[in-house]
């Protein structure tokens, strides 16, 4: 109080010496001195973590029982299902460590948000379906106390997959294996599209399929908003830091046929913080790997990949990250707002957005076109020599039309067969996989952690058997490979 | 017609004091008032059979389904229930005929209970307004009623958007429709239009498309539609 009244420019030089520079100084700094002390003995009363020599509140915790690495969709659903299916509650302690809280380069974000059934293998056509009944469900799922309920901003519209000559045999195929797994489905011919939607050019198109329910585009940031809010509730830990290390012991043991092998177990991450050289060991029984694009690089701290080619250790995680745009265009004639989101026979899509004539879409780029995923920088000349051509053709109202944004994001491509990755590792017996999904795991987000938690928590898929996507199969060389890709 | 009746007749007296006060408890449903347009022979029928009141304990399942339906059936007048909220006996007697209109205003009905509604596959005219339930995703369900669809009603429903708006493009038998008073869609006038365009020979009714329109200062509301002088 003293210190208030003397005039600022006067005499500071005296007064804001630290204490005890000065042997026998009497410092007039009662407030920083009350402020200190209060804070002290806070942190002795009980309730409040004893962090009388440093702050760790920052840091992990020393002891989890599980820790999933990355904190996207994928993360987070593993996170949510393993707190819904855990057999008492607070039974089992959950850590997300995600590297980027602000999610800049995060393919969940930066997605163009679209769900469909149209799918080759069952597998992947009943994660989707699951996938839209959590969505339409999702404020009975994700209900927290007091929090507003999630608007997802689902359109229903549908996804319209054109074919041509040579692909129509197998859409038909895909057609009627989606019908019976429960999806819905219809198949046009040119006519029936052209009546329907009379602005597509039908030429070269021999077959169209349809998706009438469960189908369409959603807004994955509030998906991803409110998994994070309801995880929160329920208790699982988040950490803003970047795993660099795995502690594990191995272990020589023989298989039934005699053969030796060397089981892996990890008992220790090590979290480095941001912009800084501090990392705190975290002792845990299980990690889940749903790192997305990045996650090969966690798969080999891990030692995956470490061996002999051709041997189930020398088998890498063969997920990488592949750059792919999307750009946003105004067109005020196109199609209206019955529009589908279109994929033509070239493999060009686009959607609608909002109600003002704006459309967004792209194209995947062919195996000698792929761009360098290093960053996140747009090429615009992609879009008028490999995008605008095929849509022009396609919908003929395109010829005309402005570019007003674009974006890049990456999927967690599986260049073995695009589709994804899922359940433990056979070395490292404590690793899961949930990655790997190739620009579809958004959709499926919610059927595979609930499938990941159930693998971690019972042992087996229980609900929706994934087993064709185990780790095994690319030492096995067993592909299944996805037909839809867009 | 005689025997069932004389059955009936038994079972009246225990039953009739349990209805009424379920009903009471479960919170009743809005009574109609008894509006007695001109006497059909329904009207006439329970008149004459006071214990037909006696068997509606049956109906009490549809109450499960949360559908409490006034329909119209072909060639004859509204169904609608009584003051306890239960229908006639004579109910029964329709199963074949086809149902041509329903109107479901101010029901519970959801997601899983438009199941009952998509396998009436004559309906014409389908009111849903008000409903608290019905949202985008049960309005992409509404495809299947295509082919006979001739008047949907979405007044004032809080959670029907522009976006399930949408996916009524499948009723291309629709003559008119009614999407006023929605609160979730964001641009009322903007909607109105591009449901038009969406629906060529449907009369969409309900929003002025030139709300939220600003006129210029010397120009009328009517002639917003042209270009505004910067």
């Amino acid at each position: 109080m003293i210190r208030r009244v003397l005039p600022h420019g006067l005499g500071r030089g005296l007064l804001t010496r630290k204490p005890g520079t000065r042997r026998g100084g009497f410092s007039l700094d009662w407030d920083g001195k009350v402020s200190e002390i209060k804070k002290k003995i806070k942190s002795i009363l009980p309730g409040r973590s004893c962090d009388l020599l440093q702050d760790t509140s920052h840091l992990p915790p020393e002891h989890s029982d599980v820790v999933i690495v990355g904190g996207g969709v994928l993360g987070l659903s593993v996170a949510y299902w393993l707190k819904k299916l855990e057999s008492r509650r607070g039974a089992i302690r959950v850590l997300v460590v995600e590297r980027d809280h602000t999610y800049s380069q995060a393919s969940t974000g930066l997605s163009v948000g679209g769900i469909c059934q149209q799918f080759s293998l069952p597998e992947n056509i009943q994660l989707s379906l699951f996938s839209a009944s959590f969505l339409r469900n999702i404020n009975e799922y994700l209900a927290v106390v007091d929090a507003p309920p999630l608007d997802l901003r689902f359109s229903p519209s549908g996804y319209l997959l054109l074919a041509s000559e040579k692909d129509a045999a197998a859409m038909e195929s895909n057609v009627k294996v989606q019908r019976q797994v429960g999806a819905k489905i219809s198949l046009m011919s040119p006519d029936q599209l052209r009546n329907k939607f009379p602005w597509i050019n039908t030429e070269g198109v021999a077959l169209a399929s349809y998706g009438m329910e469960d189908e369409g585009w959603f807004d994955p940031w509030c998906l991803l908003q409110g998994l994070r809010r309801k995880v929160q509730s329920l208790g699982v830990l988040f950490c803003q830091g970047e795993v660099t290390r795995f502690v594990s012991s191995s272990q020589r043991m023989l298989t039934t046929d005699d053969k030796a092998v060397v089981l892996k177990r990890i008992h220790k991450v090590h979290v480095k913080m941001d912009c800084s050289l501090e990392y705190q060991p975290v002792e845990c029984a299980i990690v889940v790997n749903a790192a997305g694009a990045w996650s090969a690089q966690i798969a080999a701290l891990a030692g995956i990949g470490e061996g002999p080619p051709g041997t189930l250790q020398g088998t890498k995680l063969p997920v990488e990250p592949r750059k792919r745009y999307v750009y946003v265009w105004h067109c005020p004639q196109g199609p209206g707002l019955e529009t589908p989101l279109v994929a033509d026979t070239s493999g060009a899509y686009f959607r609608r957005e909002g109600l003002g004539s704006n459309y967004l879409g792209g194209r995947s780029p062919t195996e000698q076109e792929e761009p360098d995923p290093a960053n996140l920088e747009v090429d615009h000349d992609f879009f008028q020599d490999k995008v605008w051509p095929h849509l022009a053709l396609r919908i003929p109202a395109f010829e005309t039309l402005k570019v007003q944004s674009a974006w890049a994001s990456y999927y967690d491509y599986n260049t073995f067969d695009q589709n994804g990755v899922v359940g433990p590792h056979p070395l490292v017996a404590n690793m899961y996989f949930a990655t790997g999904f190739s620009g579809h795991g958004l959709q499926q987000a919610p059927g595979v952690g609930r499938a990941v938690a159930e693998m971690i928590l019972k042992g087996r898929f229980q609900t929706i058997d994934l087993s064709p996507f185990l780790f095994t199969r690319f030492y096995l060389g067993e592909k299944i490979q996805e037909n839809n890709i867009i | 017609m005689a025997a069932p009746w004389a059955s009936l007749r038994l079972v009246a007296p225990m039953w009739n004091g349990r209805i009424r006060g379920i009903h009471r408890l479960g919170g009743a449903v809005a009574p109609e008032g008894n509006q007695k347009k001109k006497r059909t022979i329904l009207q006439l029928l329970t008149n004459y059979f006071y214990d037909v009141e006696a068997l509606r304990d049956y109906l009490l399942q549809r109450e499960m389904y949360k559908v409490h339906e006034k329909n119209r059936f072909r060639d004859k007048e509204w169904i609608r229930p009584d003051k306890y909220g239960h229908f006639s006996q004579e109910f029964w007697n329709f199963c074949v005929v086809p149902v041509e209109a329903v109107d479901a205003s101010d029901c519970d009905i959801n997601y899983e209970g438009l199941d009952n509604l998509l396998l009436l596959k004559e309906l014409q005219s389908l009111s849903l307004q008000r409903c608290s339930h019905v949202d985008d995703w049960c309005l992409s369900r509404l495809y299947p009623l295509a082919d006979s669809l001739q008047e949907l009603s979405l007044a004032g429903c809080p959670r029907v958007s522009e976006r399930g708006l949408a996916c009524l493009h499948h009723l291309r038998n629709l003559r008119r429709l009614d999407i006023s008073d929605l609160p979730a869609v964001s641009n009322p006038g903007l909607t109105q239009i591009l449901v038009e365009e969406m629906l060529p020979n449907c009369e969409v009714v309900g929003v002025d498309w030139a709300e939220g329109l600003k006129s210029g200062p010397e120009e009328q509301p009517q002639d917003t539609a042209s270009p505004v002088p910067a």
